[in-house]
């Protein structure tokens, strides 16, 4: 079962897509996986011919956990390896099936506990605390000095609206909020921030789609996370992954694109963006859109994000201080673009600005440096017939 | 009036992007924006549903021609491929 997401514990198996014996090459889906974000489809790592499906359908296991047996194309002398290869999974036992982690909870306030010497029926309780009312914080009017239903009511008009009943938050909220939290816990944050000036990029974008048809059109988002892509080239200490006490720079540049989806957000991989013409990265981007909205995401998207971007769009705030998706080191944040005052060369001018702010982990870089990528990203904007 | 068919066909084509989308609440004079979430995103979508039903590319430097549903039919109307006119 393999790891997609910071978080993930445990995945179920929803179907196999192949049967032993089948030939399968790096890349292709194999089996579709329900896990907190959805359903997954899992591909597989490396070539080879389907041994043993060991995982049966409808079954939940632990990350780590052997899905099935690969044998290796003729000539190769490893004898079996996991769907995934995890190295845990190849040679240890499985471990004991994880149990996730009891839902989190609204937490009622402990009314329970502050009031446990306040006199006051099991019903008065309860109407105290579906009003969020403390009852020790209550004079009672009753016998002995006991608290009355009208003495809480009278203060519950004034209190705060009833709290929700607890409820059980969803897998996706599950997920983004056991991320979230680890991350927060985890990763020294910094933060930098700039005004761009994208005047430039945004009369070019609006020249190159006067020559599109509308289905080959791009949107400003495309050349934002363009030009993150290539500016992080230059900074290989903010992309990459932070794990097991040490930061290990990537290669490529997989942009995990933040996108909202019904029951929260998920953030998947564009592979490779800063290789990629605009065009293309457009298409990817709407592709991935798509498929986060109305399912069919691959497990390489899901695991494979270097860094982020987060692009609130025209109708979202002026700036984000983003949160570090573990073990990512770095979140790029883009504010909606708008027309504000802009000084330059002793002229006050009215331009089309975005804020970019960079959330990076302290263990990997220093604000000098995320300073200095802002910088470059603005300067690529400057120059967009060059992203 | 009510029949009009370029208003049926868009009403459609912003309900498959917008699938919260209530035709029947819309107000045709009011702007599109301020009634139904469409970010740039979801805005690009709906031009590209317009393309696919009605077989019009509506330029971006026009899309401001769109901002609520009377101008968008208005618009359109007046930029239907021949084919597509009305017998």
């Amino acid at each position: 079962m393999p790891l997609l997401g910071a978080d993930m514990v445990s995945g179920t198996l929803v179907e196999w897509l192949v049967k032993p014996g089948d030939r399968v090459r790096r890349g292709d889906v194999v089996a579709l996986v329900a896990t907190d974000k959805g359903n997954i489809d899992v591909e597989i790592w490396q070539d080879g011919v389907i041994e043993q499906l060991v995982t049966p359908p409808d079954t939940t296991v632990p990350v780590g956990a052997v899905l099935a047996t690969l044998r290796p194309v003729d000539g190769e002398e490893r004898a079996a390896a996991p769907v995934a290869p995890q190295p845990i999974a190849a040679q240890t036992p499985a471990p004991p099936p994880v149990l996730a982690p009891p839902p989190p909870r609204i937490v009622p306030p402990p009314v329970a506990a502050q009031t446990a010497r306040v006199r006051a029926s099991p019903g008065v309780r309860r109407l105290a605390l579906e009003h969020g009312v403390d009852l020790a914080t209550l004079h009672g009017s009753g016998r002995a000095g006991a608290v009355t239903r009208a003495d809480v009511e009278a203060v519950a008009v004034h209190a705060a609206p009833p709290i929700a009943a607890p409820v059980a938050a969803d897998g996706m909220r599950r997920a983004i909020a056991a991320a979230m939290a680890r991350s927060k816990r985890e990763i020294p944050h910094y933060y930098v921030a700039s005004d761009i000036e994208v005047g430039a990029a945004l009369r070019w974008l609006a020249k190159e789609n006067a020559r599109r048809s509308v289905v080959e059109r791009v949107l400003p988002a495309a050349l934002l996370v363009k030009a993150v892509a290539l500016a992080v080239r230059d900074f290989p200490e903010l992309n990459g992954f932070f794990t097991d006490g040490a930061f290990r720079p990537s290669s490529a540049v997989h942009v995990g694109f933040a996108i909202a989806v019904r029951d929260g957000l998920i953030a998947p991989a564009i592979h490779d963006a800063d290789r990629q013409p605009l065009p293309e990265l457009m298409r990817a981007i709407a592709d991935l859109i798509r498929r986060a909205r109305g399912g069919g995401l691959r497990s390489s998207e899901l695991a494979d994000p270097t860094l982020t971007v987060t692009n609130l769009g025209e109708q979202g705030a002026q700036s984000v201080l983003g949160v570090i998706y573990p073990p990512q080191v770095a979140i790029l944040g883009f504010g909606r673009i708008a027309e504000r005052p802009w000084a330059e060369n002793g002229m006050l001018g009215v331009r089309p600005v975005v804020t970019a702010s960079l959330a990076a982990d302290h263990r990997a870089s220093d604000g000098y440096r995320g300073a200095r990528f802002l910088a470059r990203i603005a300067g690529l904007l400057a120059e967009p017939e060059k992203l | 009036m009510s029949e009009d068919p370029i208003r049926t066909a868009l009403l459609q084509t912003l309900v498959d992007v917008a699938p919260e989308t209530d035709p029947s609440k819309l107000r045709a004079d009011r702007p599109l924006r301020d009634q139904v979430e469409l970010d740039s995103y979801d805005f690009l979508q709906w031009m590209i549903r317009i393309h696919d039903v009605l077989g019009v590319d509506v330029p971006e430097a026009d899309y401001r021609r769109l901002s609520t549903l009377d101008d968008a039919v208005a618009y359109l109307r007046g930029h239907l491929p021949a084919t597509a006119q009305r017998p």
